[in-house]
């Protein structure tokens, strides 16, 4: 029998997919596409808040959407008919999240050859994909009122690693008790450098400052 | 399910290694799992045991699980202290300015091969 040695490897288990998120993120840079990680609950209002998005922004940018989920595929079914952007369905076949790899094979089959603006909706669920760098250019996550106000408390890491906060379906706030201020707060406490707009998808309530918001990204992107 | 994908990427990173270095079998593997990694040992454990089956030199690989607790250090008062127990407060000076030194990660430190 032969003889067991040990290898030491003292290497995170993320480490492979910090690299391959690295590359991505170059790739997307050569290609001119920006690639947006758009993570929530289920239920927050991400492919609405999506839909009236892109409605706004589609004739700024030539736009597209992967869309991942466990299984099904009414939510890109849904994004193609409400906005007519081309729009794909990952399947993740059991994973609650996206690792580059998928995020990769996904943009593949997208093809962003004629893409600016590549929306990924992220598996719902405030845990597991923001273990995982998809390799996209920028992270956004939407919380909704009634999940309540106390998610950044639970929930920090998700909140820790995005650019932009939407606060979601503020015409029903009247009917939960969310403190908008202590949310707000709570948020900034986690990342000091996020951005926060409260918004309704529902009715349009300050989508046009997202819009704006992305156009400044977009720009300074592209300029760097 | 989070565990599953965590899983994957340490089998395909020992799997690529062990290629690498030309190696028979690999009979254990030493991880090193935060507290607040978002891990749940139990979860993690089947998952290893259900995906080793399928690969080419890990599929009788003995899993050596090391639990690193989590410590937060304090930028006023300069102390440590332990995550779990007391959270985003320190218990010595009760200030918010803290942040997690260890018990986020998820460690590969070394395989037996033979």
């Amino acid at each position: 029998m032969k003889e067991i040695k040990t290898i030491v490897v003292n290497r995170s288990a993320y480490a492979d997919n910090d690299e391959e998120a690295n590359l991505l993120r170059e790739y997307l840079k050569d290609h001119g596409t920006f690639l947006v990680n758009l993570m929530s609950s289920p239920g927050a209002g991400k492919t609405t808040t999506l839909t009236a998005l892109i409605n706004l922004l589609k004739k700024d940018y030539r736009i597209g959407v992967m869309e991942a989920d466990i299984d099904s595929d009414v939510d890109a079914l849904s994004i193609s008919k409400n906005t007519g952007v081309k729009s794909i369905q990952i399947h993740t076949s059991g994973m609650c999240h996206l690792d580059a790899g998928m995020t990769k094979s996904g943009l593949d089959s997208i093809d962003i050859s004629d893409l600016d603006l590549v929306f990924l909706e992220n598996v719902g669920n405030l845990v597991c994909p923001a273990e995982f760098d998809t390799g996209a250019s920028m992270d956004m996550m939407i919380l909704s009122i009634p999940e309540g106000d106390d998610k950044p408390l639970k929930y920090p890491l998700v909140f820790e690693k995005c650019d932009l906060v939407l606060i979601n379906k503020i015409d029903a706030i009247d009917y939960f008790d969310f403190d908008m201020e202590k949310c707000k707060k709570t948020i900034l406490m986690r990342n000091p450098n996020a951005t926060i707009i409260e918004i309704s998808a529902k009715t349009g309530k300050n989508i046009n400052q997202v819009v704006n918001y992305f156009h400044k990204k977009l720009n300074s992107w592209r300029a760097d | 399910m989070h565990e599953l994908g965590i899983v994957m990427h340490v089998i395909k990173q020992i799997e690529e290694l062990a290629k690498e270095k030309q190696v028979h079998e690999v009979k254990e593997l030493t991880l090193e799992i935060g507290e607040v990694s978002g891990v749940v040992k139990e979860y993690f454990v089947d998952a290893f045991n259900w995906a080793i089956k399928r690969t080419e030199h890990m599929q009788n690989c003995k899993l050596n699980y090391i639990t690193i607790q989590a410590i937060t250090y304090c930028e006023d008062c300069k102390q440590t202290y332990e995550t779990v127990k007391y959270g985003k407060e320190c218990p010595h000076c009760h200030s918010k300015k803290t942040y997690l030194v260890t018990g986020r990660d998820v460690y590969i430190k070394d395989v037996k091969v033979d």
